[in-house]
């Protein structure tokens, strides 16, 4: 193998040659840069000289520490509680900033926390905002990658039929691809617009005036949702279209010797298209869970991470420290994180879908 | 393959004859100037154009060369450039992120002669240091936009500039307005426009309560001062004004932003100067520019628009010094005014404008800057401070426990000023 091609293919090297060098230059070498900056303070623009500062950085993102809140009590003991009858609590502050007695807890910040009898118990992160995309990321990922896989599967068997204009039918599930995100972004949140949007007027309409108007993008509990959904319906189409070139290799002499025996649809379907499609499926789950980490599009355009940090996602937090706070060192280090994920979740894919013999 | 070698030679001759004549044809010495307004919406970028032909006419030292670039993509490229070290002999740069740039090593002082720009609206010169680095051939002005006959219609009284209304009159007013049911907002903020119309539009309402974005005294802290007792109140005075319905929040539409007074769907605009010729266009002498409230501190407004400097790296500050003097000229002032609706920063070219001049549609923005405007934090960390802010505004305004917030921002700024070695001051 290794001498075939090495030695017989100087026109392959040749002709790999500007794809190699640029993804080298483009992709490889600022993976390196930034696992190195990751590990100093590199600012974007500073006359201050770059340092080596070590881990700092990932325990700056990492950081976690739980801290059991204790009510307020008067002289005699009892808990002071408010005019509501909540019980009151020290601010969380006093211990997290400058205070010499709780230096584990030195600069981080309520992620959440719950009752415990009369105590309080808060998990601190040191950086909650990061916390909060990545819970985010991953839920967005666990949502979007099974539905935009299965619903690119029923479209691509609705499509693959011999009927009349089939071809339109696969231009219009396939042009939400072609056109850029951010327009798309855009349109989408006329759509969603508060009030008078589109969507809001369709619900009114179906519904006779019982759904009342939403804030999509506004409202915490729908912004990441509706990001989501938008998200399916512009990258469906591209899936679509592999699960297509796929049950498309599948020969139809199988169909055939089904059709003959008997088969149900769905029997076909289970015995016939789907062990077909094994491949495909492999390459889809990977290629989705792929790009749904990386979302940003979307975020920057339509909410900027708000309302109240419901659709900060991990990109977008790499390139708003990166760009926008100057801390390059900050950025690249989400990203790294970013890649170890990704990195991990794929391996074990890849282990789930291997070939069993 | 054949064919590529001939083309190969013939394009590098045509190259070396092409520079060998550029060399030639300039004997004099070349200035290069980057301008953020490309694809600009009305005359500037024309003006500018002209103002680079009209000096490299005037003289024979110099030939300025410009190039231009939208202003969504200059900063990158000024940063971009500055690592590269191809930085341009005159930057155009605006007001706020000026003390970055000259912090960072991009630019250097002005040297011009400071008597040059006595009467001068504030918000037009940059320094740094004690030092000017970058001067504006026009500011920029934020009012409280609206109509006559709707505030005499619900029996509101008509601010001045010696009078603006206080904290509380404008407040129960944007009530009565709502309480009327005749506009879905009583307020536009321009939420719409996230980026750094929010700490440009919304942090002077924070210093007229009693606040800032950080203790300028030192630059070193916000802890008392943008989380203290007056950026409190601001907070939750800012919060009411969306729980209350009194303002369209963040997830207002760009579009309603744009035409919301003017079709009456809001009934006050906090908006810029820039917005300002539609509305007098739409509503002639019923439009109204008012100042902003006074919250206890006084009013303020935000000051400083683009500007231009000299590059650290330029070999020639001499010439970019002569190009710059040679555009701030009265009859400058007043084309540029002309052609964008900006303020012009001198009242002797105010009045030769046909917006600013006395009695001009438009002249109570030359009183709104003279008077109200405050030039944002002058610090290097700014830029970092603005987006923080901004996110804590638009937290708090989609419901984010007010001290929370600030605390939190408070932090973050402090963090970035730490991590920076003070930022030079």
């Amino acid at each position: 193998m290794a001498s075939r091609l090495t030695q017989s293919n100087r026109t392959g090297w040749l002709m790999a040659l500007p794809g190699v060098a640029l993804i080298a230059t483009f992709i490889i070498l600022p993976f390196f840069l930034a696992f190195a900056f990751s590990l100093t303070n590199q600012r974007l623009a500073s006359p201050n000289p770059t340092e080596y500062v070590g881990f700092a950085n990932y325990s700056d993102l990492l950081g976690l520490a739980i801290f059991t809140l204790e009510p307020e009590r008067d002289d005699a003991g009892q808990v002071l509680r408010d005019e509501d009858g909540a019980i009151e609590y020290p601010r969380l502050r006093n211990f997290t900033r400058n205070n010499p007695d709780f230096p584990h807890l030195q600069g981080k910040r309520e992620w959440f926390g719950w009752q415990s009898g009369e105590d309080r118990v808060v998990v601190l992160a040191s950086d909650v905002v990061f916390m909060k995309a990545l819970v985010n990321t991953f839920f967005f990922v666990a949502v979007v990658a099974p539905v935009q896989a299965g619903l690119a599967l029923v479209l691509a068997l609705l499509i693959n039929q011999r009927l009349r204009a089939i071809n339109v039918f696969r231009a219009i599930y396939f042009m939400p691809v072609v056109v850029s995100i951010v327009v798309v972004s855009l349109l989408w949140q006329f759509i969603y617009s508060p009030g008078n949007g589109l969507l809001n007027n369709i619900l009114d309409w179906f519904s006779f005036g019982l759904i009342a108007p939403r804030d999509w993008l506004g409202d915490t509990g729908t912004a990441l949702p509706s990001i989501m959904a938008m998200s399916i319906w512009q990258g469906v189409g591209f899936h679509m279209v592999i699960w297509l070139s796929g049950l498309q290799t599948i020969s139809p002499t199988l169909y055939e010797a089904a059709h003959i025996e008997g088969a149900s649809k769905w029997q076909t379907f289970r015995f016939i298209t789907w062990p077909g499609l094994r491949n495909t499926a492999v390459l889809i789950i990977i290629v989705i869970t792929m790009q749904a980490f990386a979302l940003f599009a979307q975020i920057d355009v339509m909410t900027g991470g708000g309302p109240l940090d419901s659709t900060q996602v991990l990109v977008f937090q790499a390139v708003e420290r990166g760009y926008q706070r100057q801390d390059i060192s900050g950025g690249s280090t989400i990203s790294v994180l970013l890649f170890l994920i990704v990195l991990t979740i794929s391996l074990i894919q890849r282990y789930l879908t291997r070939e069993k013999h | 393959m054949k064919n590529a070698t001939p083309l190969l030679a013939r394009g590098a001759a045509l190259a070396a004859l092409l520079a060998a004549s550029a060399s030639v044809a300039h004997a004099q010495t070349e200035l290069s100037l980057w301008y953020h307004g490309a694809g600009s919406a009305n005359a500037e970028e024309a003006l500018v154009n002209q103002l680079v032909e009209e000096f490299n006419a005037s003289q024979s030292d110099w030939t300025v060369v410009i190039e231009t670039f939208p202003q969504l993509a200059y900063n990158d490229a000024v940063g971009a450039a500055a690592l590269a070290g191809e930085l341009p002999d005159i930057l155009d740069v605006d007001g706020p992120v000026m003390p970055n740039w000259a912090w960072a090593g991009y630019m250097q002082p002005l040297g011009i002669d400071e008597a040059l720009l006595a009467d001068y609206l504030p918000g037009t010169i940059g320094r740094w240091g004690g030092e000017i680095y970058s001067v504006g051939l026009w500011d920029a002005a934020v009012a409280m936009t609206t109509r006559r006959s709707t505030l005499e219609a619900y029996g509101i009284r008509i601010p001045t500039l010696d009078e603006p209304w206080t904290g509380q009159e404008f407040t129960s007013a944007l009530m009565t307005i709502r309480d009327s049911g005749d506009f879905e907002f009583p307020l536009d903020l321009g939420m719409a426009w996230r980026g750094e119309w929010y700490p440009y539009a919304f942090s002077p309402l924070l210093q007229s309560f009693g606040g800032d974005i950080i203790d300028r005294s030192t630059y070193q802290t916000a802890d008392g001062v943008l989380n203290g007792d007056a950026a409190i109140a601001f907070g939750e005075w800012w919060q009411m004004l969306f729980e209350e319905n009194l303002a369209p929040g963040t997830s207002q539409d760009a579009a309603d932003r744009d035409v919301g007074l003017l079709n009456g769907t809001y009934a006050i605009s906090w908006n810029g100067n820039w917005a300002a010729l539609p509305v007098v266009e739409a509503f002639g002498d019923d439009a109204l520019f008012l100042p902003a409230p006074d919250f206890g501190n006084g009013p303020t407004i935000g000051g400083a628009s683009w500007q231009f400097g000299v590059s650290a790296t330029s070999e020639h500050p001499e010439g970019a010094r002569a190009f710059i003097e040679f555009a701030l000229q009265d009859r400058w002032f007043a084309a540029f005014s002309d052609g964008t609706g900006l303020i012009p920063p001198t009242s002797s070219a105010a009045a030769d404008t046909a917006n600013y001049a006395p009695g001009g549609p438009l002249e109570v923005f030359y009183g709104l800057s003279e008077a109200q405007a405050l030039v944002r934090p002058v610090t290097p960390g700014y830029i970092v401070q603005a987006r923080i802010f901004e996110g804590a505004l638009a937290d708090i305004a989609n419901g984010a426990d007010v001290i929370d917030a600030l605390d939190a921002a408070v932090d973050d700024i402090e963090d970035d000023i730490q991590a920076n070695n003070g930022y030079g001051h």
